[in-house]
C-alpha cells in the first residue's frame, strides 16, 4: 500500500464524515464539492474537508481508492456514499439524512 | 479535444448495451453535459455501483477530457 493510500485510509476510518473536494469548506473552489458542502453545512453534520488540491498524489490516490473518477467524494463511516451527483438526488430524496441517522451521524434539521 | 455528445451516447451505449441514454448539453463548450441512462443491467445495483458501469463505458474519459458529467441513472419501470 502506498503513501497515499495509506494517508487515505487514515483519513476515511478515523472521521465519521470525511468530503474529499477541491478547495476547503470555508473557501469551496469547485462548484460541485461546494454543493456537497452546502448540504453537509444545511444538515448540521460535523464533518472534515480534505483539499485535493493540495497534493496532486491525493487528487489522483482518493479516484483510485474508491474507483471514482470525479471529485468531491464523500466518505461516512468508512464508507464512500458518493460524489456530487449522488449526494444531492440522496439529499433531495431524504436519503441522505436517513443514511446519516442510520450510521449515527447528528443530522440537525432531518425532515 | 472536448467530446461531444454524439461520442458520449456512443459509449455508454457500447459498454451498456441495454441503455437507454439521454444527453443534455448544459454550457455548449464540449465538456458539460447531463446525462440520464436508464437500463435494465442497473436493477439491484446501488447508484454508486450504477455511476461506476457509467463511468467504465467512458473509458478514462471521465474526469479527464470529460469534466463535468452530471449523471442520472435508473432502471426502466416495469
Amino acid at each position: 500500500m502506498t503513501a497515499i493510500n495509506d494517508f487515505i485510509d487514515n483519513e476515511v476510518k478515523t472521521n465519521d464524515v470525511v468530503v474529499f473536494m477541491k478547495g476547503t469548506p470555508q473557501f469551496p473552489q469547485c462548484g460541485f464539492s461546494g454543493q456537497v458542502v452546502q448540504i453537509l453545512d444545511y444538515l448540521g453534520v460535523p464533518y472534515k474537508g480534505v483539499n485535493v488540491l493540495a497534493d496532486d498524489d491525493l487528487r489522483q490516490g482518493i479516484k483510485d481508492y474508491s474507483n471514482w473518477p470525479t471529485i468531491p467524494q464523500l466518505y461516512v463511516k468508512g464508507e464512500f456514499v458518493g460524489g456530487c451527483d449522488i449526494i444531492r438526488e440522496m439529499f433531495q430524496a431524504n436519503e441522505l439524512q436517513q443514511h446519516l441517522s442510520e450510521k449515527g451521524v447528528p443530522v440537525k434539521g432531518a425532515a | 479535444m472536448p467530446m461531444n455528445a454524439g461520442d458520449i451516447e456512443k459509449l455508454i451505449r457500447k459498454g451498456i448495451p441495454d441503455a437507454e441514454v439521454h444527453i443534455r448539453d448544459l454550457a455548449g463548450d464540449g465538456d458539460h453535459y447531463a446525462a440520464e441512462v436508464i437500463a435494465e443491467s442497473f436493477r439491484g445495483k446501488t447508484r454508486v455501483q450504477q455511476h461506476q458501469m457509467v463511468y467504465e463505458a467512458l473509458q478514462g474519459n471521465m474526469g479527464g477530457v470529460l469534466h463535468a458529467l452530471a449523471l442520472q441513472t435508473s432502471v426502466p419501470e416495469k
